[in-house]
């Protein structure tokens, strides 16, 4: 589903993905650790095509098509999904609204009718109960006066309503207590099909006992040094990243 | 009345002469500049009775004494009024065969607004065919309003066919010498809208300008005043979202209003005119007063706007709660985009008592432009139990432009309440990068964005003239992010 071949990427001249490459195939869940300042952000923001990165060299495949030559938006539309780190508030824009004309614009995408405003509803309804979300979250707007957790559900529930093949986590476990995140992560298993993919980026090893994943991807200084399965998470955790400290 | 015509015509021929300028009555412009010769001259080209030549004469002199208002927040050259023609007759536009003729750039701007084809024929002055039929519509229209006893037509014709309403009326809310612009309106206003509801009468229809007849050429000093007598009910609409175009740099209107008890004004605003090129060339200078009187007790006048045109807007509604439990209110969206400059606001005058104003203003500066609110909301000592709310929000796209607050309160009286909230956002790289990420384009994302900004001042616009003003928004600050 998705190639990342030799990626070199620098921000304002200073080179951040150093050559990294990684595959992942449908129905998998990848988890991306590392310590602070090693690219996993930078890697989450390239795949979703935010401006302000120089991919120096080279490529990355989306179902066989050229990522890099996508506009942010289409790439949202065609399956990627990137759940924010820091979800930006948007005040006069109601969740209903924003999520309505997302939905739609994918649909419009895939040549599809507008979506009727009952099924939406309706839709609506199912993917809140699935994170937990009080009914006025419907009519509130984005994120606006929302807790940390709060906006990290949110980030999940707008994944359940797109529905993405691939979706990047970016450190959503990150400022949450032990009930957003059973929650969050309850919503991720669920969402989880053979047909779909997840990278999973974070810092602890503590997401991934409820988000269990297929391969645990150790990333220092811009690319992947180590790759095992779940076990390496736990092993990171106890012995820490100095192991991969570059003599 | 031929005889006090040529009588006039005589007198403003020869007055003339001292200054150097000789015109005769059938010429279609003034020469430029202005003197009393002049308002005299226009006063006799719009045949019109004595008394009103004199209301004019007075503000002239009126403004003669006094000088350019400098406080605003805005910047331009200074004007010069011995420039500036004062006169010309109603032009009729060259009517064209086919929208083939017209400039291209002013359908694509017609087409992104979803203005109908015959509608655009209209605003461009393309012969019409028979299935719309202006002149029928207008008429059926006016027979409407005749049977309910309502008064509508040009400023013109009220002070021909009903002078004695407009000279009872005429000034009694801004006053020749109320400012600068105002004295010289009143000096010189060319023409403008009448409107008079009777005792209990419900408009049935939203009265607007497009449906006045004769309402050609109303020209750069519009003048208009609304009169709704006791439990009278009129929602008015003013402007249009098609892109006017104008050669006259400088409009200075003034807009009465006057609700007597239990009466209810509702008057809505588009404006869209030139706001010069991309280098802030040749816009519409738009200093204009616009006030409306409370007089009669639980009466209320309520102001909505949306501003997106002009180089330059110094503009101010207000409301004067002169009567008991009256009610102001202001609802304004104000749009600058390139180098326009907007200062605008509103005043709320609280005398009745239980008196209460709701002020809610949304700016949205774009480009290199300047946004300013200014407010005032007094209260007077007499003004028991007065209540105000205000709401003041800004949002800046880009960092070359500037959003300004300036309230100003004035309370003299301890039982009064008033409130007042103020936000700035910013529409962002992050807050686009979060649409597009759910698929959604950045032009969509504007306006998305602004579309929820403005809702509740939107919400107040009649239901039609919110779409259009919608789309207007859309179109001002097309680009205007990225």
């Amino acid at each position: 589903m998705l190639q990342i071949k030799n990626l070199h990427v620098s921000i304002d001249g200073r080179e951040i993905l150093k050559g990294f490459s990684l595959e992942i195939n449908k129905g998998e869940i990848h988890a991306i650790m590392g310590p602070n300042g090693t690219g996993k952000s930078t890697l989450g923001n390239v795949l979703a095509g935010k401006d302000g990165y120089e991919i120096t060299s080279g490529e990355i495949l989306f179902n066989g098509e050229n990522l890099l030559e996508l506009e942010a938006h289409e790439r949202a539309q065609k399956g990627l999904f990137l759940a924010f780190q820091y979800p930006v508030e948007i005040p006069g824009v109601s969740n209903a609204n924003f999520l309505k004309a997302a939905v739609n614009e994918q649909r419009k995408a895939m040549g599809l009718e507008p979506i009727a405003p009952g099924e939406f509803l309706k839709m609506m309804r199912e993917k809140m109960e699935l994170v937990e979300m009080k009914k006025d979250f419907i009519s509130r707007s984005v994120n606006q006066g929302f807790s940390g957790g709060e906006k990290k559900r949110n980030e999940i529930f707008q994944m359940a309503m797109l529905n993405p093949q691939l979706a990047i986590l970016d450190e959503t476990d990150s400022g949450l207590d032990i009930d957003a995140l059973r929650i969050v992560a309850n919503g991720v298993n669920k969402l989880h099909t053979p047909e779909n993919a997840f990278i999973v980026i974070t810092h602890y090893q503590r997401l991934l006992d409820y988000i269990v994943p297929d391969f645990v991807h150790v990333m220092f200084d811009g690319k992947i040094v180590k790759t095992g399965d779940k076990n390496l998470a736990l092993e990171l955790e106890a012995k820490g990243y100095e192991q991969f400290e570059l003599a | 009345m031929s005889n006090t015509q040529d009588d006039i015509l005589e007198e403003v021929v020869n007055a003339d002469y001292k200054y150097g300028f000789v015109t005769d009555i059938e010429q279609e412009f003034a020469p430029k500049g202005l003197s009393e010769d002049i308002v005299r001259f226009i006063s006799a080209k719009k045949e019109e009775p004595e008394w009103m030549l004199e209301w004019r004469l007075k503000a002239f002199r009126e403004w003669q004494k006094m000088t350019e208002p400098h406080w605003a927040n805005v910047h331009f050259p200074k004007v010069d009024f011995q420039e500036i023609i004062y006169y010309a007759a109603p032009k009729v536009k060259p009517q064209l065969d086919s929208l083939d003729q017209v400039d291209p750039e002013i359908l694509k701007t017609f087409e992104k607004l979803g203005i109908s084809l015959d509608e655009q024929k209209r605003l461009s002055g393309v012969a019409m065919d028979v299935v719309f039929d202006s002149v029928s519509v207008k008429t059926t229209f006016q027979e409407t309003l005749k049977e309910k006893g309502i008064i509508f037509c040009s400023m013109s014709d009220a002070i021909k066919n009903h002078g004695e309403l407009v000279k009872k009326y005429i000034g009694t809310v801004v006053p020749q010498k109320d400012n600068f612009y105002a004295a010289l309106n009143s000096a010189v206003f060319s023409d403008g809208s009448f409107c008079y509801i009777p005792k209990g009468v419900r408009c049935p229809m939203e009265l607007s300008t497009y449906f006045r007849i004769n309402s050609a050429g109303s020209g750069q000093f519009e003048r208009t005043l609304l009169i709704a007598d006791e439990g009278a009910y009129v929602s008015y609409l003013e402007g249009c979202t098609a892109p006017q175009r104008d050669e006259n740099q400088l409009h200075a209107a003034v807009v009465e209003l006057i609700a007597f008890d239990n009466a209810e004004i509702k008057y809505s605003t588009v404006q869209n005119w030139y706001p010069g090129n991309k280098d802030g060339v040749g816009g519409v200078y738009n200093f204009v007063t616009k006030r409306g009187m409370c007089k009669g007790n639980s009466s209320k006048i309520s102001w909505t706007q949306v501003e997106t045109g002009s180089a330059i807007t110094w503009k101010y509604p207000s409301c004067i709660l002169a009567g008991d439990n009256s009610i102001g209110e202001f609802y304004s969206v104000a749009v600058t985009n390139g180098f326009q400059q907007a200062d605008t606001g509103t005043k709320m005058i609280h005398i009745g008592k239980n008196t209460k104003s709701r002020i809610v203003s949304k700016g949205i500066s774009a480009g290199k432009s300047q946004n300013s609110y200014r407010g005032l909301v007094k209260i007077h000592k007499k003004a028991e139990g007065s209540r105000n709310f205000s709401q003041c929000d800004s949002l800046l796209m880009g960092d070359q432009c500037g959003a300004h607050t300036f309230p100003y309160l004035e309370v003299s009286n301890k039982t009064a309440k008033v409130e007042h909230e103020a936000t700035t956002s910013k529409i962002g790289e992050d807050m686009l990068f979060y649409f597009q990420q759910r698929g959604i384009d950045e032009e969509t994302a504007v306006a998305m964005i602004v579309n929820g900004f403005c809702k509740e001042v939107m919400d107040h616009l009649p239901m039609e003239f919110a779409v259009e003003a919608k789309k207007l928004l859309e179109v001002s600050l097309e680009g205007s992010v990225g």
